[in-house]
């Protein structure tokens, strides 16, 4: 896919102290460095997604290092509990420094 | 960080192993649409029952598909409506601007093909229908069979029909078509001898070294199998099985491929189309 899209699925409402589950998905094509072109015999170039961070209120809730052998296209999912209303902040950051961001609303009650 | 504790529960659908672990019981539900992916075999069938490839998948890989925010291949469907509304070719047209909402013009099509086409005055597959829509409407450039457009378009258009029951249809002109991809289905080619019938109807449940063997039904095409780690066209998946067998396969679009797709949508008449579906 040309387009590298990030999407996320949160629930819009959670109760305070309960798990939440959160839901995240870019579509990107993860490439590993291993692979060589097929016509030329060069190796392409690797381009993967390195680091996933989910921010909420600007402290830490999860966070990742990823690595080569993930899939294109890298589904995460992780619960969390959460005391009061915010935003979660999403960032995956790409080999070439590109960084893909989304923001998501969350109303604890 | 005591208000807040995150689990370090991250699910990362990044293997899939073979392992034959289906559910037999497990029925295909997404969003609260329930779909068929097994119904019982008419008279005439060379099986005793129909059953989607779905039925085939393991347990975590059939669960992709009931979600479609965790099935990858709506990746692809989301990239064929944003192609549907843009403009292209000389007559600087966009689908829509012919077809309009998609919902309603496209809704059926992928159960029916593929079908005759009167003007061409031969055998269709979604594919063809759509570029001879870009060079004869749009006066565009035809998308590569295996294109990221091409697979995002056909996984869009798709998309509109899907839990319609496929419905193709093998008679009038067809028929030789049908008869072509029938002969194709049951003749021995390659290396190793084998017809896709020794495979898909006499040994489907069984394990073919790590693969588990299914019906090889096609309702679901194109797919996303996590194996390419991408989205590919039914042709593509009858090259693939081609190659297994060390034979020559014929190239996407050929003519023989269109028989055989024909004549593998009958065989599945009945079963929900599921485009776009997830495979490993």
């Amino acid at each position: 896919m040309a387009n590298i899209k990030p999407r996320v699925k949160v629930p819009g409402k959670a109760k305070a102290g309960e798990a939440v589950t959160i839901k995240t998905l870019i579509s990107h094509p993860m490439e590993s460095g291993q692979r060589k072109d097929r016509k030329t015999g060069e190796l392409i170039p690797r381009k993967i997604i390195n680091k996933f961070v989910a921010t909420y209120n600007g402290e830490t809730a999860f966070s990742m290092d990823l690595e080569p052998a993930i899939s294109a296209n890298p589904y995460i999912e992780f619960s969390v509990k959460l005391a009061e209303s915010g935003t979660m902040r999403f960032e995956w950051t790409d080999d070439d420094g590109s960084v893909y961001d989304i923001e998501k609303e969350i109303q604890v009650a | 960080m005591n208000k807040m504790i995150a689990f370090g529960a991250a699910a990362v659908v990044a293997l899939a192993i073979g392992q034959a672990t289906a559910d037999e019981e497990a029925e295909l539900v997404i969003d609260g649409q329930a779909f068929v992916t097994k119904l019982d075999a008419p008279d005439d069938s060379p099986l005793p029952e129909i059953l989607s490839g779905w039925r085939f998948r393991n347990s975590e890989t059939q669960e992709l598909q009931t979600d479609d925010f965790e099935n990858p291949a709506m990746i692809f469907a989301e990239y064929g409506e944003e192609l549907w509304a843009t403009a292209e070719g000389e007559t600087g047209k966009s689908c829509a601007d012919c077809h309009g909402d998609a919902s309603e013009s496209m809704r059926g099509l992928r159960a029916s093909m593929p079908r005759w086409h009167e003007g061409k005055d031969t055998l269709f597959t979604l594919e063809d229908h759509i570029n001879w829509s870009r060079e004869e409407h749009q006066k565009a450039k035809p998308w590569k069979w295996e294109s990221q457009e091409m697979l995002a378009m056909t996984a869009y258009i798709g998309l509109q029909s899907r839990g319609m029951p496929v419905a193709v249809k093998t008679d009038g002109k067809a028929a030789p078509w049908f008869e072509k991809g029938k002969e194709l289905y049951y003749t021995r080619v390659g290396q190793l001898d084998m017809a896709c019938a020794h495979c898909h109807e006499n040994n489907y449940g069984n394990m073919i070294r790590a693969d588990h063997l299914s019906q090889g039904q096609i309702n679901g095409f194109p797919v996303y199998r996590l194996k390419w780690q991408g989205m590919g066209s039914l042709h593509r998946r009858f090259k693939g099985c081609m190659d297994n067998i060390r034979a020559t396969p014929y190239k996407r679009g050929s003519d023989e491929f269109t028989a055989l797709e024909l004549y593998l949508a009958s065989r599945g008449q009945g079963l929900s189309v599921e485009t776009p579906s997830l495979r490993n």
